[in-house]
């Protein structure tokens, strides 16, 4: 975020003093462009692939409408920011699977960028979708990869394709053998980390391509990937013909300029985004929110998608009822309390929040444990006294807090504050009093 | 093959992109001027050095050239070749603390985000210590990653090391507390502690390797402690966000460098090591035991230039 507002306010100085002037000059341009080019570089989008981003941004940027608009900074913005959408694809993209018969998809990259993960993930994302899977651990040069992939396959409950062999083109011929044989949908096969520039490992990979013949050929990026991303994947598309690309570890804070530098110079679409450390995180790629996350200004979108998709809107007017009318009962916090947590991390729910980078939100604590706590607590409780808190005295209060291995103390405040939060509802509803000073009861 | 060659062997494309372009661009000046600085500049971004420390060592270059009235573009190389190895050189403590200055037992954790190359880092080093007379004991508590523990293994065999194990899925704390146990029982040299990848952002993973780095501080007070943090050449601008966050978790003591044999040019070291105010020890230039090689900031920075 920080970059963002720093880069909309340096850009709004620099127009300021456009103003009136009536003309724009070579120079106002330059420093213009000259700030876009830092904050784009700051999240590692490729020096080239900047360059002759900015000089179509300049372009646009000089244009009259933007410096008659009230907000020059935030209309050049604008147009990077859309331009940076089409330069990362405009829409998502899926996978091109043949409907019938056996869909063969290789993953290919460098060392660490997550292909055994992502084989994992890929596989179990496609299962979902009603497709029988099968792996194939090629990997035979890294210590205990194949073990690795077995492993991920044990756990997902996804046959893995292995033998004992050391060539890793006749275990892929093997692995295609018998995924025919069973008629499984799909068969993804893993392949060994290699640089780009080590012919031996790239003309093992070709070999492996000649011989399952992949409907789809993956690169898989990591997106923490700095200024080199752009030649690993230009070798990589000249030699394998990759048909789409797989990005990797996006729930770190990485911007992740890496991204478009990739797309940009092979043309070829990012169709997945994996970010998480657990078997369903991959989801499809959105070039929209990307070209919101290079620039720094959230992920309003996937906030809204993932709050949708963990809430039940008719729950919600219930609730937003209840809490109007003051009805609102120990027991409806709690179930609100769950759909919060079923959101994710808190951490990373406010992550995605424009205006929040996680810079800031370091400060910030989010005690999930005490949520846990204060779900203990009501759970102590009887159906009568989770309706009623009135009706807590201090002998069942005394037992609450055992019953739940709390302090009198905490049991205290929980009240308390849920008895605040009523009367502030009320209050809202009355005379749309301030939210000022309140405490949530967690 | 000396040590120099082989560092200039691994490098080699590391060398030829950056010298090659420096070469060129210092090659198409006939005298210095400010357009010379902006290309180079560029050059620096481009071996992801980071736009300030990109800026700083230009404007060094900038002072250097006033101040001394040099007017030929030739003497650029030397000036930034310095600079380089100025920057690098600041912390010139390289070696293991182990090596250096040994206790009783010494304690080296291995820290990093997901995919740098830990695992192979902590057998790579394993090798190194045991070619200088050392026995090492390797505990594995990656026991997140499907297989972690098994390669380890491998490495581990393969340097002649003890492992101390536990099962996938088990508690890295008490796998380092068994391994400090097993350490001293032992009478091993060195213990090397290898961790499962972690996101930085990811506080419970944070915490878990606060644990472990405190199961260290209280079960091993007298040993010698060291930590390492392992980064990727090729990682961008976030290298420097993961560096420090490590950083605060545990404490950070020294930088081992993997994957510089590609084309990357591993400039974020640079920031890293300014940042930080630690050096590197290890950089990381192929696939064998021994491409694992000691980080001299001189050695470098010759087989770069």
């Amino acid at each position: 975020m920080a970059v963002f507002e720093g880069l909309t306010s340096k850009l709004e100085n620099i127009i300021k003093n456009l103003r009136g002037r009536g003309r724009v000059t070579d120079n106002d341009i330059k420093s213009i462009s000259r700030e876009i080019k830092m904050a784009l570089l700051e999240a590692d989008v490729n020096y080239k692939v900047v360059k002759s981003f900015i000089n179509d941004i300049a372009e646009k940027a000089s244009g009259s409408d933007v410096m008659k608009s009230l907000t020059p900074g935030q209309q050049i913005i604008k147009i990077v920011h859309e331009e940076l959408i089409g330069l990362l694809g405009g829409t998502a993209s899926e996978l091109e699977l043949s409907r019938s018969g056996l869909s063969v998809v290789l993953m290919c990259g460098l060392q660490g960028t997550g292909k055994t993960t992502t084989c994992g993930k890929l596989a179990n994302l496609l299962r979902k979708q009603g497709r029988k899977v099968m792996m194939a651990a090629c990997d035979v040069h890294r210590p205990a990869a194949v073990l690795q992939l077995i492993a991920i396959g044990n756990q997902l409950d996804i046959p893995v394709y292995h033998d004992d062999s050391a060539n890793a083109v006749k275990i892929a011929g093997n692995a295609l053998k018998t995924a025919q044989k069973e008629h499984y949908d799909i068969l993804i096969v893993d392949s060994a980390g290699r640089l780009h520039i080590d012919e031996d490992m790239m003309h093992e990979l070709k070999e492996i391509k000649k011989t399952v013949k992949p409907v789809e050929t993956i690169l898989v990026v990591d997106s923490m990937t700095g200024q080199d991303a752009v030649n690993a994947a230009v070798h990589f598309n000249e030699n394998m013909e990759i048909s789409g690309i797989i990005l990797t570890k996006l729930d770190g804070d990485t911007r992740g300029g890496a991204a478009l530098s990739v797309k940009s110079v092979t043309g070829k679409s990012i169709k997945f985004a994996c970010m998480g450390e657990k078997m369903n995180d991959i989801e499809v790629f959105h070039p929209d929110r990307m070209a919101s996350r290079i620039l720094g200004m959230g992920d309003v979108l996937s906030l809204i998608e993932k709050a949708q998709m963990n809430i039940d809107a008719d729950n919600a007017r219930n609730m937003e009822k209840k809490l109007m009318e003051a009805s609102f009962t120990l027991d409806d916090f709690l179930s609100q309390m769950e759909q919060l947590k079923q959101m994710g991390p808190l951490e990373d729910i406010l992550g995605m929040m424009p205006g929040m980078n996680k810079g800031q939100l370091k400060g910030l604590q989010i005690d999930e444990k005490q949520m846990n706590r204060t779900k203990a607590i009501i759970q102590s409780m009887t159906r009568l006294e989770r309706k009623n808190p009135r009706i807590l005295d201090a002998s069942r209060r005394k037992r609450i807090a055992a019953g739940s291995g709390n302090t009198i103390q905490s049991v205290n405040k929980l009240v308390k504050d849920f008895e605040n939060m009523k009367k502030m509802f009320k209050g809202m509803k009355n005379n749309k009093r301030s939210m000022k000073g309140f405490n949530l009861p967690f | 093959m000396g040590i120099i060659e082989r560092l200039r062997e691994g490098l080699k494309k590391t060398r030829s992109n950056l010298k090659d372009r420096i070469d060129s661009v210092i090659r198409s000046f006939t005298k210095i001027d400010e357009d010379l600085f902006e290309e180079l500049e560029e050059i620096l971004v481009l071996a992801d050095t980071g736009i300030e420390a990109s800026i700083e060592i230009c404007s060094h270059l900038r002072t250097r050239v006033k101040e001394e009235g040099i007017t030929d573009p030739e003497a650029i190389r030397d000036m930034l070749s310095d600079e380089i190895q100025a920057m690098l050189g600041k912390y010139p403590d390289t070696d293991l603390k182990c090596i250096s200055n040994p206790s009783k037992l010494d304690i080296i954790l291995v820290v990093g985000v997901n995919g740098t190359g830990k695992t192979t880092s902590v057998g790579k080093i394993a090798s190194y210590l045991k070619d200088n007379g050392k026995t090492v004991l390797v505990a594995a508590a990656d026991t997140f990653r499907a297989a972690a523990i098994e390669q380890l293994e491998l490495w581990a065999e393969r340097a002649g090391a003890g492992i101390i194990k536990h099962k996938h899925g088990a508690d890295p704390g008490a796998v380092v507390f068994d391994g400090i146990r097993a350490a001293v029982n032992r009478g091993a040299d060195v213990l090397l502690v290898d961790t499962a990848g972690r996101l930085h952002t990811k506080k419970n993973l944070m915490e878990e390797l606060k644990k472990i780095h405190r199961v260290i501080e209280r079960e091993a007070p007298e040993a010698g402690k060291e930590t390492l943090i392992v980064l990727d050449a090729t990682s961008g601008n976030n290298a420097l966000v993961q560096a420090k966050a490590f950083s605060e978790a545990t404490g950070i003591d020294g930088i081992v460098l993997t994957k510089m044999d590609g084309t990357a040019k591993g400039g974020i070291i640079i920031p890293v090591t300014t940042e930080l105010g630690v050096p590197v020890k290890f950089v990381g230039i192929g696939e064998k035991a021994v491409d694992l090689r000691h980080f001299d900031p001189v050695e470098f920075t010759k087989a770069l230039f």
